[in-house]
């Protein structure tokens, strides 16, 4: 029996070591990950659910579409500088992108959002008197087409004129061209509208960029007056590519990562205090079981951190709760184990026998009651995969889940095992010490 | 030292029968107010740097157009704003319009969700309380099928759970009128998690009964249920209390951001407690002894009765 118990401490303190090593230093990359993965509402970022538009496209060829608009997303991103970017395929028709760590949500979303496709218009007067401006149009092998971007290839880039100004170079194919051939004489001498989307591009001066066209446009394959930064950005769209099918957003959460690093220290401050307020009452109202108990909760802290860092487990805000919750739940099983040796207590009986009356007897009411967290847990996972967002619930649903499992093994065999550490020892006579009460009688 | 719980049981139906009351008249008068996740719309969190009075925001808010805006304050500058769906460009008109109002402002948050995404989550969390309702009911049924009549468990079990969840939706539709908060996703995540932990208080103490008259202690059933509930007594309250503290702790540090879940949690936390203490164990006590008519006649006059 006691050969056996040492066997068992051995074994735990392995797990508690292994378990150590695992989340020592806290962002450590053993095992080829960096710390805990948190979740944006944790480090801050963009989550965005688009909808596509699949109703041009043509049937069968939907996956295809995705695809693409994923690919030309993913280019987009990169020279944003993302570090571990999700672009995702969701559902039949939905885009998940996650950046994480974007501060700049505005212009994360307008790079990644963007059709990017650049229309060029010429200006006419209807029959009203009234201008405005339509999609200069050319033939080609029969067919009307408006001249965009789309007939750019795809290596813009931005300079400066020998004046210095900023400018934007860009080059048509051949199609291009052939449409250049036949626009530009119709329009000499009139403005160009570049539009992106329903905008016309703006300088430095928010004024419309509308250039003469007083040669042939062909040639004409700058852009100039806009300012460095939309100069660049828009090359990069250019150059990523055009998204082939209109994306709708129709969910989006921002966390700037400041908010994000607060979150994590006030969890932790949380997590901390709920421990050591659980910790002094266990103390005090069941004294050295308590402490014992105590211990457990360290050892119980410590193994279900290493297990969200090696299922892994993103932690979210509500993922925390669930966690510092189940700190508070996880000494249930101590507490009823506890009650019930001190009624063995009461009866009588020495410290050996009395913990296991009491681990045994509490062995159904423990089981019995954490099977409906259980079951919480599975239909609240369930709800959050399939939801759009799903981040906080399933993170709840996971670590609540974890720690409930964890909690009763580092209950019933962590505890008693450092429990029965004292059987036949000195200590072992004063019942008092292990449980409230005894000896008041 | 043996209290007498199921003695008092009359009292705490009329405690447990009024709060509820109260929670429906609320629920009836105010309703709850539905987070975007579930009915839609944009939400998000502005830190200004200067002090900024609710109103003066609400009217700012309402002369852009924003009537329909729902505020709730967080901090002496930090407010939650609810409107409807906007787009970048509204809202980048919107942040601008502030900035001239009020000064400097930071929106470390922001969430917007569309009419389609709502319906959809609506419907899941539906399914989702829906199955976790009858996966409980299941179990309970299983729990207590050697019980000596495990219908009447489950039930008493059932409206315990029931309580709980009544009061916690009354409170929030107090808060609702009076605060603006709002039932979101984590809302319903802390009622399930509610659920979970009150039916695992009260199957505790039913636990006991079964062991209990299995030993026959004693003939009396009000006897058994009594003796059951003191010795599992300490347990429920330090198992609510160490809860409690970690739900306080959380409540206190980390704010705004999930202060509807953990609101709910300490609700349904103490409400939990009294009603697998004071309603489940002593429902089943009326129920065996078929005391409703003597329930109904201790009312109109509490006192008198009592004693007898």
């Amino acid at each position: 029996m006691t050969r056996r118990n040492s066997l068992v401490v051995i074994v735990i303190l392995a797990i508690f070591a292994f378990a150590l090593w695992v989340i020592l230093p806290i962002d450590s990359e053993r095992f080829g990950r960096e710390g805990i993965q948190l979740g944006l509402d944790l480090q801050g970022g963009v989550h965005m659910v688009y909808k596509a538009d699949l109703s041009e496209v043509e049937a069968g060829k939907e996956a295809e579409a995705i695809n693409g608009a994923i690919a030309v997303i993913e280019r987009r991103v990169d020279v944003f500088g993302v570090t571990e970017p999700v672009i995702q395929r969701q559902g039949k028709d939905r885009i998940l992108v996650e950046l994480p760590g974007v501060s700049e949500a505005e212009k994360a979303k307008r790079l990644v959002g963007q059709t990017a496709l650049l229309e060029f218009r010429e200006r006419v007067t209807d029959e009203n008197g009234e201008t405005k401006w339509v999609p200069a149009t050319g033939v080609i092998n029969g067919q009307e087409k408006a001249l965009s971007s789309n007939y750019f290839t795809e290596d813009t880039y931005v300079d400066r004129d020998r004046m210095g100004r900023i400018i934007l170079y860009f080059e048509w194919t051949e199609e291009g061209k052939k449409l250049c051939e036949q626009i530009t004489p119709r329009i000499l001498n009139q403005p160009l509208g570049i539009f992106l989307g329903d905008e016309p591009i703006r300088g430095e001066d928010d004024e419309p960029i509308t250039p003469i066209v007083m040669d042939a446009l062909e040639r004409c394959s700058v852009i100039e007056g806009l300012s460095f930064n939309d100069a660049s950005e828009l090359s990069n769209l250019l150059n990523a590519g055009r998204i082939p099918i209109p994306l709708t957003p129709i969910y989006e959460q921002t966390v700037s990562p400041i908010l994000g690093a607060d979150f994590i220290d006030m969890s932790l401050k949380a997590g901390v205090i709920g421990i050591i307020i659980v910790m002094l009452f266990m103390i005090i109202y069941y004294r050295l079981s308590g402490v014992l108990a105590s211990l457990a909760l360290v050892f119980y802290g410590t193994l279900v951190l290493a297990l969200f860092k090696l299922i892994p487990v993103t932690l979210t805000l509500a993922g925390l709760g669930g966690f510092v919750l189940s700190i508070g739940m996880a000494v249930d099983a101590n507490v009823l184990i506890f009650e019930r040796m001190k009624e063995e207590f009461q009866t009588g009986r020495t410290l050996g026998a009395t913990i296991e009356a009491g681990f045994n007897r509490a062995w159904t009411a423990i089981r019995d009651s954490n099977v409906t967290t259980f079951i919480v847990c599975v239909i609240l996972y369930w709800l959050g995969s399939s939801i759009v967002a799903s981040a906080p619930v399933m993170g709840f649903a996971l670590t609540l889940f974890i720690g409930v499992a964890v909690s009763m093994f580092t209950a019933i065999v962590v505890t008693r095992t450092l429990l029965r550490l004292f059987v036949g020892t000195r200590l072992a006579r004063r019942a008092s010490l292990f449980s409230p009460y005894i000896g008041k009688k | 030292m043996m209290f007498n719980i199921v003695g008092k049981r009359f009292w705490f139906f009329v405690i447990s029968g009024a709060v509820i009351l109260i929670s429906i008249i609320s629920l009836a008068t105010f309703g709850l107010k539905a987070g975007i996740e579930f009915s839609s719309g944009s939400m998000m969190t502005v830190s200004f740097e200067q002090t900024v009075e609710q109103g003066e925001l609400k009217q700012e808010l309402a002369s852009l157009g924003y009537t329909n805006a729902i505020i709730q304050r967080t901090g002496d500058g930090d407010f939650l704003i609810r409107t409807h769906e906007l787009t970048s460009q509204d809202k980048a008109q919107l942040e601008d319009a502030l900035t001239k109002r009020f000064g400097h402002l930071t929106e470390p948050e922001f969430n917007s969700v569309s009419p389609m995404v709502a319906e959809e989550t609506t419907q899941n969390a539906a399914i989702a309380v829906a199955v976790a309702a009858i996966g409980i009911l299941l179990y309970v049924t299983w729990a207590f099928r050697r019980m000596p009549n495990p219908f009447r468990y489950g039930t008493c079990a059932i409206v315990a759970l029931v309580q709980d969840a009544l009061i916690a939706l009354g409170i929030f539709s107090i808060l609702g009128g009076i605060l603006n908060w709002q039932v979101n996703l984590m809302f319903i995540t802390g009622i399930l998690a509610v659920i979970g932990y009150s039916i695992n208080n009260t199957i505790v103490v039913f636990d006991r009964i079964r062991e209990n008259l299995i030993k026959g202690i004693s003939p009396s059933f009000e006897v058994v249920v009594n003796n059951s509930l003191v010795e599992t007594l300490s347990r429920s309250l330090n198992t609510s209390l160490t809860t409690l503290f970690v739900v306080l702790a959380l409540l206190l540090f980390v704010g705004a951001s999930i202060q509807n879940f953990a609101v709910v949690l300490l609700i349904g936390i103490i409400a939990g407690t009294f009603s697998s203490i004071c309603i489940a164990p002593t429902l089943l006590v009326v129920w065996e002894k078929g005391e409703w008519g003597r329930f109904i006649g201790w009312l109109p006059l509490p006192r008198a009765k009592a004693r007898g």
